[in-house]
């Protein structure tokens, strides 16, 4: 069997009762790419903040069913029995829009996470994190002579990776990234892109998209959600050259979506 | 990604075009020596191994244009490979057909000497071998003398072919034979038309251009 990072046993969110996401048993793979595809609206983003308990914090919002967090196959998480914080530390995640800290320099950016959970670090320890971190997501020696500076002023493409580096400093086992180049130009999209792809070692990553092609180019695996469904799930090869669903078939080929 | 993915593909193509070069050699030489041995390594290891290479060489393709959408010369590139994957695989079964004659010649006395065969097989070969390095070195100009080397091996084809009709027609007690020596080269003529193929293909994805139609036949016989 492969080695599964994170299980959901039939999930379910609503908000305000109204059911989004509807029974979903997915199992994602350790240090893979798994790209979770589907036209707007059918509960991609509700998915994921469901697997670090960032869904709870909306209004009239509730979920039903398991996640658990496999750390080794004696380490078992369960998500909801647990403090979300630790969750969301071992689980980071990556907005759409890049949102550094307006507030903080680049070198706190990075260990944002540490200084809002309260945890203190060394000097030492602490500009070891912010420079491994920002190493990983190749910004450093882009932003090194700057790292006092906000990390506002720098390009979009730049800001989603110092988003990157923010979640990677908390070394967690899952990166949840929420169509993080939607806000971006090609060329910052193909950095972002080739980044995820050599993370893949370092972490796993769960990557909502709409965009077939960003899907295809980088995912292993590939979840096909409509209507708050799990359509379809499985090797991205297989799903893009032969999936079983006449759904799957139709937002592959752009009938819908 | 995308490049890693259709050098990794390159690789396992020129393999097996390695592979499908040493079958034609093998089994030449298996006739010449009288090799049992080598023949039935064609057909029972090597023969199977290049089917299983095709099918995952045209997954490989598949996947590659379904996921990364490829234009221009990448995508001339990967549907290249997958013809030449074809006749690869084709020019594996002419080995196969190849060793099989053999392995029936070996067991019996010789019709006559083998000239004109060994000659025959030696230029195929090099025209095989030829057009899988214009492939591998982008190079047309090596491609364009495999196109023109097919008249070639068609003259040693009516060459041998006309010698044994002579033999069949004095000596009937050798038709069974000579019928087996033609066989052999006529897979190897198919084999070079194959090769011939795969020259015109990468002039293709060099210089986009289409040179099969004007110069050279489409029909081949079996
Ligand atoms: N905060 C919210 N309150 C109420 N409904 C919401 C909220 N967020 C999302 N929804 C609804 O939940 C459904 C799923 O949304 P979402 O998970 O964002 O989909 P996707 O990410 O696939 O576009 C949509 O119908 C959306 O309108
Ligand atoms: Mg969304």
């Amino acid at each position: 069997m492969s080695d599964i990072v994170l299980k959901t046993e039939n999930l379910t969110a609503s908000y305000d009762e109204h059911i989004v996401v509807k029974n979903v048993n997915l199992s994602i793979i350790r240090n893979k790419i798994t790209a979770i595809m589907g036209p707007s609206g059918c509960g991609k983003t509700t998915l994921i903040r469901c697997f670090n308990r960032m869904h709870e914090l909306s209004p009239k919002a509730k979920v039903e069913g398991k996640v658990l967090l496999i750390e080794n196959s004696n380490e078992i998480i369960d998500v909801y029995s647990v403090d979300p914080m630790l969750v969301r530390r071992k689980i980071g995640m990556v907005f759409q829009k890049p949102n550094p800290f307006p507030t903080m320099s680049i070198y706190e950016n990075v260990i944002a996470g540490y200084i809002l959970n309260g945890i203190k670090l060394k000097k030492s320890e602490a500009d070891e994190i912010v420079e491994e971190s920002l190493k990983k997501v190749s910004l450093w020696d882009e932003v090194k002579d700057r790292l006092r500076k906000k990390g506002t002023f720098l390009s979009g493409g730049q800001q989603q990776r110092l988003c990157i580096a923010r979640a990677l400093a908390m070394k967690p086992d899952i990166i949840l990234l929420d169509e993080p180049t939607s806000a971006l130009d090609p060329v910052a999209t193909a950095k972002i892109e080739e980044l995820i792809e050599q993370l893949k070692d370092t972490v796993t990553i769960v990557i909502v998209t709409h965009n077939v092609g960003q899907a295809g180019r980088i995912s292993d695996y590939v979840a096909f959600m409509y209507l708050g469904e799990l359509v379809e799930y499985g090797p991205t090869d297989v799903i893009f050259t032969r999936p079983s669903h006449e759904k799957t078939e139709e937002f592959l080929t752009g009938k819908i979506g | 990604m995308f490049y890693e993915k259709l050098n990794k593909l390159k690789e396992k193509i020129i393999e097996q075009g390695n592979l499908v070069e040493s079958m034609i050699e093998k089994s030449i030489r298996g006739l010449i020596n009288k090799d049992k041995a080598l023949l039935l390594e064609v057909i029972q290891i090597d023969e199977p191994r290049t089917n299983e290479a095709e099918i995952e060489i045209d997954e490989m393709c598949i996947n590659l244009i379904a996921r990364f959408q490829p234009t221009a010369q990448d995508l001339r590139t990967i549907i290249m490979i997958l013809k030449m994957n074809n006749d690869l695989e084709r020019i594996a079964d002419m080995a196969e057909n190849i060793s099989e004659s053999a392995l029936f010649l070996i067991e019996r006395p010789m019709v006559k000497p083998l000239i004109d065969l060994p000659k025959m097989a030696e230029e195929t070969m090099r025209m095989l071998k030829d057009s899988i390095d214009s492939f591998i070195k982008n190079d047309p100009k090596l491609a364009k003398s495999v196109c023109e080397r097919d008249d070639v091996v068609d003259a040693y084809r009516d060459q041998i072919l006309r010698e044994l009709v002579t033999y069949m027609i004095s000596d009937p007690t050798t038709i069974e034979r000579a019928l087996h020596l033609e066989r052999i080269s006529r897979n190897l003529e198919r084999i070079a038309d194959l090769a011939t193929n795969i020259g015109e293909d990468v002039i293709y994805i060099v210089e986009g251009k289409v040179i099969k139609h004007g110069r050279y036949k489409e029909g081949e016989g079996a």
